[in-house]
């Protein structure tokens, strides 16, 4: 980056402010199609059922009523990933969970739809239901997906071994063991569910909806019902909040599109608050036992985990999320010798997928409360432990991760300074605390979830006779300003200011191919296409410059390997050439500053002169970029799973108040260090940082989703509660610039990686306050006063 | 259905609507189907979320618990009638500067909250604040930049 930045590292308001603040941003509820048929779908009250009968014929016969869909009519199942796509628009035979659709229909009016959902009977026979996940292990003769499992409830089972877990146990001063437990956790975003079809005369789709993967969705409309993607239009509107709630392909989409094109009319569907919390797809509970030897001399020397998770009815993301409970494990220290079983099972519940920090919120937990406690045990000043073991700079894990920036020790150093650590750690007096935790997350996953070549990200710029860049992507913005992000990439490269940038995204007919919003990939893979497409357009109008000036090109440095960025390799990790390769500077001796183009001789010309002379002949100037993982990982089944051209590290160290009588829980204060590598926009930095502590202070202290025989019995927002602004603690964040050298500018992940060690730090605080652990969340103060009361100290 | 329609005479941002409506609509619909107003958001039609916070002759009230009967005769202020022309209110210019906006949908409510408050406090404390903002629930920004937003603007305002 040139020292003379125009936006990159400057705190750039969100591009979508004005709008989103005076009110005339659209939702997709927003949109005014003309005449919408209103959607709505009649759900099972029963986690376990056959369907013996269902009696639409008043139904039918209700004025007003225009379709009625029933799950034969969708007979292909579905889900984001094509290994495990288990999950019908509407309940085929049986349903599964409470609130699974089993009739859609399509009216006139709410009213109409209201009055019809009322006149639907369905008959029948109900099975029984499994809800334990422990149970769920067991063989069984009625399994939940017998068509796919045979006498079985396990999704997924991964067991990774590597090293020798037994040489490590035997080398540890000190080996900790315990068990935890985790609840069901919704994403709880404001905008519920919504999608609105607009069909045209050829009968031709164009799907708006609040969704974070157009791309998928596009997909899997398609292949369920058997139309060419060229007749399907995915649209994202302003979307209201995902955090990976919105990261699937869901029934609502299919349906809402199927009806459209069996009317002939546009259709509507939005979630009521309860419906989105039967649809969930939150945080996988889970059961985790772990155990984690440490030695004074040489860290961690052993990790052992066995996790449960809950998935729910459906697969969803939930064979990714069993990767992830085990190999982000695998970070920001160092574990020589590391053995984990994850399996996934089947319940009668709705299910479960993804949620920011994806599978490893849980697991953090376990392994930073363990590391506390070893360190408690070896009378080890935890922060200094953690200083001692960390992973390298340009270095691999145990499981081949490979680690390139890394800049976790001195983000824990500052930590340290700025709580004044030294002077609170195990000095304050009974009821203060002070605690710390660390983690480790990715910047996007290097393998695609479908198997090809293409690149992960495309981004397309045009420039016209206006001199205004249009710039096209898939990225799906879903309030963590992506589209932001974007345009200061491309404004920087180009040296003009970002509302000449007009970015047009996650439009899949206007947009190439992103493949959407989740693992923390945007900013990394999109960011770096962006750049790309821009370092080409700004090639051509050095061309044009050049041609003004009568001077010749610069001499340009060619990458080594090739001169298409980010090629996908076949060799193992090579930092020389990747850095080279992968980042190439755009020193043409040209400076780009808004309205003038200075050559390196000192003359300038103005851009649009350029812009227009670089027209004549061609007409409007069009560049793509790509963004590809270079080729890593072991050779091993399931070593992709956790795979990421860079990853995050965050510390958090947090002091806490806990009123010894009641067990009332304050967080006073949060310490947080992300390495992000080059904050590219501070504002956003900080405002992803602060969000991703508010969520996990929920799940920390408050929040969880209540089944009783399969039923959510907390569907709103008085009896699901998240944090409000009394809750919020005292935050002082540190992003030091760091330089991930593959990143965009140096960037990489910031939406979601703080989110998993803020809650451990809380509980290794709380055992500084009051010498109590609590191992099943929330940490509610019941439990903290149980813990006091039966007897304080646990290790 | 059968009930008979109510007339309505609603000032909503310095207009006059009239208009025959179902006795059961709420407030909420009336502004969003009705007039199009679609700042005001709807997240639970339930009086949970806070999303569609507007003014009722001058307070911070919920639109989904309100009937648009019962706004008979009422002024309302929706967030597109907060801006005057293209001169956003301070709150407004505060909450896009300090970054208190990410996905927005909650933005329109905080924008009504922080308005109101600003009304009546010229110079209000953080206690005030997250009082002012505690009924509309954010799940994005940790409420940080929004409480910052009011602070400045109030700032702003008494310059």
């Amino acid at each position: 980056m040139s020292d003379d930045s125009t936006t990159i590292g400057k705190s750039v308001p969100l591009i979508h402010s004005l709008d989103k603040v005076t009110g005339r941003a659209k939702f997709t509820d927003d949109l005014q199609l003309s005449s919408p048929l209103i959607v709505k779908i009649f759900r099972s009250v029963h986690p376990s059922a056959n369907i013996k009968a269902i009696d639409i014929q008043k139904v039918e016969e209700l004025a007003g009523v225009r379709a009625v869909l029933l799950g034969r009519d969708i007979p292909n199942t579905f889900g984001v990933l094509p290994i495990s796509k288990d999950e019908p628009a509407l309940a085929i035979d049986r349903v599964r969970y409470v609130g699974e659709g089993v009739v859609a229909i399509a009216c006139e009016s709410e009213e109409i739809a209201t009055k019809a959902l009322s006149l639907i009977k369905v008959d029948y026979e109900i099975t029984t239901p499994c809800f334990s996940p422990e149970k769920a292990l067991l063989a069984t003769d009625t399994p939940i997906h017998p068509e796919l499992k045979k006498g079985s409830n396990l999704h997924k089972q991964v067991l990774q071994n590597f090293g020798d877990i037994d040489r490590g146990f035997s080398e540890a001063d000190e080996v900790v063991e315990e068990k935890f437990d985790f609840p069901s956790i919704n994403h709880a975003f404001t905008e519920p569910h919504a999608t609105q079809v607009a069909i045209d005369t050829r009968g031709e789709i164009t799907v708006y909806s609040a969704t974070q993967v157009p791309h998928y969705l596009h997909r899997a409309i398609s292949d369920v019902l058997e139309i060419p993607m060229h007749k399907i239009r995915v649209v994202k509107p302003h979307l209201g909040g995902g955090f990976g709630g919105k990261s699937d392909p869901f029934p609502h989409e299919i349906i809402a599109a199927k009806l459209a094109m069996i009317t002939g009319r546009n259709t509507k569907i939005v979630f009521s608050r309860e419906e989105v919390f039967f649809c969930h797809h939150g945080r996988h509970p889970s059961k985790i036992s772990m155990k984690i030897g440490v030695s004074r001399e040489k860290g961690i020397t052993a990790l052992d985990g066995n996790m449960l998770i809950d998935g729910g009815a459906y697969g969803s993301f939930g064979v990714v999320t069993t990767y992830y409970n085990g190999v982000l494990l695998q970070g920001p220290i160092k574990v020589p010798n590391y053995r984990f079983e994850c399996n996934r099972v089947y319940t009668n519940k709705p299910m479960c997928g993804a949620m920011r920090g994806h599978g490893g919120v849980n697991p953090r937990y376990a392994s930073e409360v363990l590391i506390d406690m070893a360190c408690d045990r070896l009378k080890i000043d935890p922060c200094e432990f953690r200083l001692n073991n960390f992973l390298q700079p340009n270095s691999l894990t145990t499981n081949e991760f490979r680690i390139t920036s890394m800049g976790i020790e001195q983000n824990l150093k500052q930590a340290m300074t700025r709580s004044d650590w030294s002077n609170k750690y195990r000095k304050l007096p009974f009821g203060k605390g002070i605690g710390v935790a660390c983690g480790f997350f990715i910047s996007g996953s290097a393998l695609p979830i479908h198997w090809n070549q293409m690149p992960q990200s495309t981004v397309r710029l045009t420039i016209d006779y206006d001199g205004g860049v249009s710039l096209y992507s898939g990225a799906s913005d879903i309030g963590q300003g992506s589209d932001t992000m974007l345009a200061q990439v491309a404004a920087e490269v180009l040296g003009l200011p970002i509302d000449m940038i007009k970015v047009i995204s996650a439009d899949t007919r206007t947009c190439p191919i992103d493949y959407g919003s989740y693992s923390s990939r945007v900013t990394f893979m999109a960011g770096n296409a962006s750049k790309n497409a821009a370092i080409r357009m700004r090639k051509i109008l050095v061309h044009a410059a050049c041609q003004l000036l009568e001077i010749s090109e610069p001499n340009y440095q060619t990458p080594t390997k090739s001169d298409d960025f980010y090629r996908q390799g076949d060799q193992k990790p090579d930092f020389e050439s990747s850095y080279l390769g992968a980042n190439p500077d755009y020193r043409d001796g040209f400076k780009f500053r808004g309205e003038l183009i200075t050559a390196p001789n000192g003359k300038s010309v103005p851009y649009m002169d350029v812009v227009r002379k670089a027209l004549d002949f061609t007409g409007a100037l069009q560049t793509k970029g790509v963004y590809i993982s270079p080729k890593m990982g072991g050779n091993f089944k399931g070593s992709g799973a956790g795979l990421s051209p860079a990853y995050s590290t965050t510390v958090f160290i947090t002091e806490v108040t806990i009123e010894p009588q009641t067990g009332f829980i304050k967080v006073d204060k949060v310490t947080c260090a992300h390495d992000c590598g080059k904050a590219l926009n501070p504002l956003s930095v900080e405002g992803q940082l602060e969000g991703s502590i508010h969520m996990g202070l929920g799940q920390a202290l408050m929040e969880e989703v209540i089944h009783h025989k399969g039923a959510v019995q907390n569907p709103s927002f008085l009896d699901y509660k998240i944090p409000s602004p009394f809750e919020m603690p005292e935050v002082d964040l540190i992003y030091p610039d760091s330089d991930e050298s593959e990143g965009p500018f140096g960037g990489k992940e910031v939406g979601e990686g703080a989110l998993a060690p803020f809650i451990p730090s809380i509980a290794n605080a709380i055992y500084d306050a009051v010498g109590v652990r609590v191992n099943n969340l929330p940490i509610t103060p019941d439990k903290i006063l149980t813990a006091i009361k039966e007897g304080g100290p646990r290790c | 259905m059968t009930s008979s329609k109510a007339i309505i005479n609603i000032d909503v941002n310095d207009t006059i609507y009239e208009r025959a409506i179902e006795p059961t609509l709420t407030l909420l619909d009336f502004l969003r189907i009705e007039l199009g107003l679609s700042g005001t958001k709807k997240g639970c039609d339930n009086g949970e979320c806070g999303c569609c916070t507007i003014h009722l002759d001058g307070r911070p009230v919920l639109a989904c618990l309100i009937l648009a009967a019962e706004a008979q005769g009422s002024k309302v202020v929706t967030i597109e009638g907060v801006a005057n022309g293209e001169q956003l209110h301070s709150l407004q210019s505060a909450m896009v500067e300090e970054g208190a906006i990410q996905c927005g949908f909650c933005t329109p409510a905080m924008v009504m909250n922080g308005v109101a408050l600003l009304k009546n406090n010229s110079r209000p404390n953080q206690e005030e604040i997250k009082e002012c903002i505690s009924g509309t629930i954010c799940r994005c920004t940790g409420y940080t930049k929004i409480e910052k937003a009011i602070t400045s603007a109030s700032k702003e305002m008494l310059k």
